[in-house]
């Protein structure tokens, strides 16, 4: 229970501190960031009236000292006022973002967790049979997760959907469909995301595969592990109820570094395959110099992958019980 | 006598202390990824000055490789080869300076943190593990869409102070286990300075640790750049691998199947990535003998 309260303690800290650097990142802009913002974001499309208060609030510029500006600013978050998008004039950004999170959430889940599963245990097999073609192939997911996932996401795009005509290029449904829970536009919508799934899986992969390969290495040269071989246990249940359980943990605790990068590379992804992800829109908020859209993205991301980590961690306690009793 | 002994000792310490390197140079990985880094680097070095203006328009445009252009041509008719080769130098350059200021941000507050304990490592403990937890290009987009197009410092600048945690937290780990070490303790009952303690016996000790974490960092520079340039958020007249990929994609050659044109960069930002990784990888069965196979 006190573990529970500390993780749950250090993430509202971390999100509070996320928060509060979004309040702060306008102040790094030399001049009246409001100003500079309403002429950059004008070019770009038209801007609401009274766009300039509710960004000035948004931004934490509003009226009276810094400490009111923040407080009228954290009233904004709470309040789930996020303005107004430019991009998609007259929406909240609110609704922009309810509308995308769903294919990107849904999208980077399966990938990961498909990626993560299969990644385990091809280390752990390549651990447990050192010297085989598998172990051998270390390298190979070197050079995997050394390419960026947008560049993936271009190879994929020109082999199955420009060369072979096997999945389509671009867009996350047949835009002919009313997108809705029935049969054909699932089938359409999966159609689109196999491309996508690929290029995460296949660029995430070899990080875990490669971390929990020598993970191991390290546990099968403990005693347990040979006094379960010795005991005459067979091998399989050697592997995976005595090694593989064990050296799975460091690839637990580490999964806050690596979500940051799955996530970071998906952003990236959905751009190439033109996904109706958030990150593809986060792109688009970019171009479009669309303030209020961009700084909610980030607070959603920000809070989304702080939670799947507080999850980790929770479940990190449950099948590690060391990190309970430590502290 | 005693003299004989404890200058014997010292010397045992230097040939720990860089008897790792020498080990290191005699594994395969090393050796490999040390030859890939140096093409590469020789590239970037003498490279611009083999090759030409990369952004003349000669030739035919989204012309197939062939003898006269290796690679193909862009668009607008220039040489991809010319291009790669030319932006070999920004690329490198800008993983490289965002990589030592990251390693040296997260040994100041790795070691320097762990070493001087209390609240301040508290504090700097707490706020790497924040930083760890906060999605990087998210935070990375959000800073470039404010500072725009400010040139090569600010891009690096971004890269560095969102990625220096992880190290940060390895390296105060460490930092913890050797503060209790005899020598430590001989050397503060000496009476020597804290920062002399840190810069001649802690981080020569770790220092194995912080060239492996700088490794790690400069891969994750070269990717945050490429992506970052792939994007359009950095500087589009300082040509990088990232932003000829930045160009293909917006000239759609993915769709008009110019192939030619954004596997090179990729190939090269991949090819880098993975002699680094062998570095690391090799350094790692140095350091750690249980890895070491026999193969």
């Amino acid at each position: 229970m006190r573990y529970v309260l500390r993780k749950l303690g250090f993430y509202a800290v971390a999100a509070w501190l996320a928060i509060t650097l979004n309040f702060l990142l306008p102040r790094l802009i030399p001049g009246d960031p409001v100003e500079q913002l309403i002429a950059r974001m004008s070019q770009g499309g038209a801007v609401a009236p009274g766009e300039a208060d509710s960004l000035r609030q948004l931004l934490g510029l509003g009226r009276g000292n810094g400490l009111q500006q923040y407080v009228e600013y954290l009233h904004q978050l709470v309040t789930l006022r996020f303005g107004t998008s430019i991009t998609y004039f007259p929406l909240p950004v609110t609704k922009v973002i309810g509308q995308e999170i769903y294919w990107t959430v849904i999208l980077v889940g399966v990938a990961l967790l498909l990626s993560v599963v299969v990644g385990l245990a091809l280390g752990a097999v390549a651990g447990w049979r050192r010297g085989t073609w598998l172990d051998t192939s270390v390298p190979t997911t070197m050079l995997f997760s050394a390419m960026p996932y947008f560049w993936v996401a271009l190879l994929l795009g020109y082999v199955f959907a420009q060369r072979l005509h096997l999945f389509p290029l671009s867009g996350g449904y047949d835009p002919a469909l009313i997108p809705g829970w029935h049969g054909a536009f699932i089938a359409t919508a999966l159609r689109h995301a196999i491309l996508p799934a690929l290029t995460i899986v296949i660029s995430s992969v070899g990080t875990w595969m490669f971390g929990m390969r020598n993970m191991m290495v390290s546990t099968l040269a403990e005693d347990y592990v040979v006094a379960a071989q010795a005991k005459g246990l067979r091998p399989r249940t050697v592997l995976w109820g005595y090694a593989a359980r064990n050296a799975v943990i460091p690839s637990v605790s580490g999964f806050a570094i690596s979500l940051g990068f799955v996530v970071s590379g998906a952003l990236a992804m959905e751009i190439v395959f033109s996904y109706p992800g958030i990150g593809y829109n986060l792109l688009t908020a970019v171009q479009n110099d669309d303030f209020p859209l961009m700084q909610g993205i980030f607070l959603v991301i920000t809070m989304a992958v702080l939670a799947a980590n507080l999850l980790v961690d929770l479940l990190h306690g449950f099948i590690d019980p060391r990190t309970r009793a430590s502290t | 006598m005693t003299a004989a002994v404890s200058s014997a000792a010292q010397q045992g310490i230097r040939a720990n202390r860089t008897g790792w390197l020498a080990a290191a140079l005699r594994s395969r990985y090393v050796v490999a990824g040390l030859v890939i880094i140096g093409v590469f680097t020789l590239v970037a070095i003498v490279g611009p000055y083999l090759v030409g203006d990369p952004n003349t328009f000669g030739g035919t445009q989204l012309a197939a490789p062939s003898r006269q252009h290796w690679f193909g041509t862009t668009q607008i008719g220039q040489d991809v080869f010319t291009q790669l080769v030319d932006a070999t130098r920004a690329t490198l350059a800008i993983g490289a300076l965002s990589a030592v200021i990251a390693t040296v941000v997260s040994v100041g507050v790795g070691v320097g943190g762990g070493f001087a304990g209390g609240v301040a490592d508290e504090a700097l403990s707490l706020v790497s593990n924040v930083a760890l937890v906060i999605p990087q290009l998210p935070l990375v987009i959000l800073i470039a869409a404010y500072v725009r197009h400010t040139g090569i410092w600010s891009v690096v600048l971004v890269i560095a102070l969102t990625s220096w945690a992880a190290s940060a937290r390895i390296l105060r780990a460490q930092t913890l286990s050797l503060r209790g070490r005899d020598y430590v303790l001989a050397a503060r009952a000496y009476g020597e300075r804290p920062w002399r303690i840190v810069v001649v016996e802690l981080i020569p000790n770790e220092l194995p640790i912080i060239v492996s974490q700088f490794i790690y960092a400069a891969i994750a520079a070269i990717l945050t750049q490429s992506t970052l340039s792939f994007l359009g958020l950095a500087d589009p007249s300082q040509l990088t691998w990232g932003n000829i990929l930045f160009f293909a994609q917006n000239d759609s050659a993915l769709a008009s199947g110019a192939w030619w044109w954004f596997v090179p960069p990729g190939l090269c930002i991949a090819l880098v990535g993975t002699a680094l990784s062998m570095l690391n990888f090799g350094l790692d069965e140095v350091l750690n003998p249980r890895l070491r196979g026999n193969r």
